[in-house]
């Protein structure tokens, strides 16, 4: 295991060499010393490495990710994961704002809660979050899953086109185009394979669905008053 | 009974195309959303004059003598700044709102010229990237198409804050636009209405933006020019803001830019003209001793050499053109006569860019319509503008003594109107009067 100390060497450091490992590195093992809340901790992997991160990390850890498998073991601010493509990245704490934000793919797992717009704008990531989320989660999703264990705030789903949200606890007001959906048997399987795929042990039995509506896909003069 | 048509006043509060906008708005209850920039008379580049050189200034002469149009952006804090051939670089425009064939255009003549073409809204086509030299990469709050690849493969990254013909809001894809391959690019449903985000979804403030951009340098390995476009509105703060969040360019779009499809009340109401947006923006530059350390491009109703040439002696490093690369590729030609009227509309008058239905084939996915544009003779053309900008642009120069276009300055302009030397900074014509400015 290659072991980087932060405290000792600079986040563009580190991310130069992990940048410049090539795809068939036999370096797969990284692990990340005293990161003390840096931002852009381990951003725009290429290649399937595992890195592990103990303590907690600033903005964007693990942005645009690709092929990489982050854990970081500790808390992490906003945007965790944004963007990223594939691969996974694991957060054993909590995070801020924004996780997963734009996420095109790969899995994302918080095992803590997450803060306001998880998943805002996801493009086909799976979110899956072990405590509860914060207010427009899922704002404006296009595809992808996101599934919460605890509860989710106001304005869940707010602008939603074709992602699934399930949640485990309560929900507040739901957002714009915003609706429940009936937990089929194919979904409970879903959020079971994902659940496990995550690593997140979830009772499914009490989890509901919700997706769009699908009545702000066109401009209608009867909807105005979702656009206002 | 015949009516006599001099007693028929129209109303000046209530012209035609008031009334007809009331009643189309009476007809359909759903706002007007349309394409190009805005069409009301706004204070222009065309209110300022250059002197020339006289007694006080030595001309360099015309066809000999040097004058010089490259210039380098993004060498604040990238590794591998851009260096341009000339100080006219064409605007982001959309993959969706162009067809694959304008975008080719653009990069090919971009290429030929040594400028930089920039994507949009959706992400980064193969056209583009194979026919651009110079690509700058847009990062929009939409992230449609987003890919850290393309990211990579980019010779730029321009964060988009705001756009000149709506700043504030965000951009929009009516159905009819929307193709598999488009929908493909941005991860959405085929055929519905597109609505691009009027924020970045992880970052709010400056203070986050500065953050967003390191982990975009990081992605990069410090490599690209990191540029912040605004929309003209409050430039003496956005640019400091922008400076501070660790721009190396700053593009600073007017009101009179383009878009693909807005709200009209958005286009014709919010945002100021790039005339005094420019003054503003420089003025703030100089303040924090950051003018020609951060370029400035300029864009918002370029559409000459002279132009260009104003902007870059108001202190502008470059500037970029979308609408008036649009309209050299063949945009409201007088070509094709019925599909216009099939639209509505005629050439001339012609902002149907949101319906798909473009009669030259520059914004439509409609293969038919977009056969009409070919790619080598679209670059041809807008080869050739560029060509005629740069050669007015140095004409001018030249005219002024200036031996690159880059020493234009503005104490070479004058205004023609109270109102353009107040916005511009410019004395009054025959005077040394500067409202304001005592």
């Amino acid at each position: 295991m290659t072991t980087v100390d932060l405290s000792a060497s600079s986040v563009r450091e580190l991310n130069a060499r992990l940048h410049a490992l090539p795809a068939d590195t036999n370096e797969t093992a990284w692990r990340i010393a005293e990161p003390k809340g840096a931002h852009a901790v381990a951003a725009g992997l290429t290649v399937p490495v595992s890195v592990e991160i103990d303590g907690h990390v600033g903005y964007y850890c693990g942005g645009m990710n690709r092929a990489a498998d982050l854990t970081i073991n500790g808390h992490c601010g906003t945007g965790v994961a944004e963007n990223m493509m594939s691969g996974s990245v694991r957060v054993r704490g909590n995070a801020s704002q924004c996780a997963g934000a734009s996420g095109h793919g790969g899995l994302l797992a918080i095992e803590g809660d997450a803060g306001p717009r998880c998943g805002i704008s996801m493009k086909g990531v799976d979110i899956v979050v072990g405590g509860s989320v914060g207010h427009m989660s899922a704002f404006m999703a296009q595809s992808g899953t996101l599934a919460v264990c605890g509860d989710a705030g106001e304005d869940l789903g707010d602008s939603i086109y074709e992602a699934t949200i399930y949640v485990g606890g309560k929900t507040g007001r739901l957002g714009a185009d915003c609706i429940e959906k009936e937990m089929t048997p194919e979904h409970l399987a879903r959020l079971s394979a994902l659940l496990e795929r995550a690593g997140i042990e979830a009772d499914i039995s009490g989890f509901r669905r919700f997706g769009s509506a699908r009545r702000l896909y066109h401009f209608r003069v009867d909807n105005a008053d979702a656009y206002s | 009974m015949s009516v006599d048509r001099r007693t028929l006043r129209p109303s000046a509060t209530f012209p035609d195309h008031v009334l007809a906008e009331i009643h189309r708005a009476a007809d359909r209850g759903v706002y007007e959303i349309r394409g190009f920039g805005a069409k009301r008379h706004l204070p222009t580049f065309d209110d300022l004059l250059f002197l020339g050189a006289s007694m006080s200034r030595y001309p360099l002469e015309g066809y000999r003598e040097r004058c010089d149009t490259d210039v380098v952006l993004g060498d604040r804090f990238a590794s591998k700044p851009i260096e341009l051939a000339i100080p006219i670089t064409v605007a982001g425009m959309s993959f969706g709102a162009l067809g694959a064939n304008a975008k080719e255009a653009i990069g090919r003549a971009c290429t030929a010229m040594g400028t930089s073409s920039t994507t949009g809204d959706g992400g980064m086509t193969e056209e583009e990237r194979r026919s651009s030299k110079t690509l700058v990469y847009q990062v929009l709050p939409s992230r449609y198409g987003m890919n850290p690849d393309d990211l990579r493969r980019a010779d730029a990254i321009e964060v988009v804050v705001g756009q000149g013909a709506k700043p504030g809001g965000g951009g929009m894809l009516l159905g009819q636009k929307i193709t598999e391959r488009v929908a493909g690019m941005r991860d959405l449903p085929v055929g519905i209405d597109q609505r691009s985000a009027c924020r970045h979804p992880d970052w709010t403030g400056p203070d986050d933006l500065a953050i967003k951009i390191q982990e975009l340098r990081e992605i990069t390995d410090w490599e690209k020019p990191v540029y912040i476009k605004i929309g003209a509105s409050r430039p003496q703060f956005d640019v400091p803001l922008a400076v501070k969040a660790g721009a190396d360019v700053v593009v600073l779009d007017g009101m009179q830019g383009g878009t693909a499809a807005t709200q009209d009340v958005f286009i014709e109401h919010v945002g100021i003209p790039i005339l005094p947006a420019v003054r503003q923006a420089v003025e703030a530059l100089q303040e924090l001793d950051m003018h020609r350390r951060v370029q400035l491009v300029v864009s918002g109703g370029i559409r000459t050499g002279a132009d260009v040439a104003k902007a870059l002696a108001m202190g502008a490093d470059a500037v970029s053109i979308g609408s008036a690369a649009m309209v050299a590729l063949g945009c409201n030609r007088p070509i094709h006569i019925e599909d216009y009227r099939a639209i509505g509309t005629e050439p001339g008058a012609c902002h149907h860019c949101h319906t798909g239905r473009c009669p030259v084939g520059v914004t439509t996915q409609d293969p038919e319509l977009e056969a009409r544009l070919d790619p080598e003779q679209g670059a041809r053309r807008l080869r050739n503008y560029l060509t005629v900008m740069v050669l007015e642009l140095q004409t001018v120069a030249r005219a002024n003594g200036k031996s690159h276009v880059l020493n234009l300055e503005p104490e070479d302009l004058v205004a023609l109107t109270v109102e353009a030397a107040a916005m511009a900074g410019v004395p009054l014509a025959g005077t040394d009067w500067i409202p304001g400015r005592g």
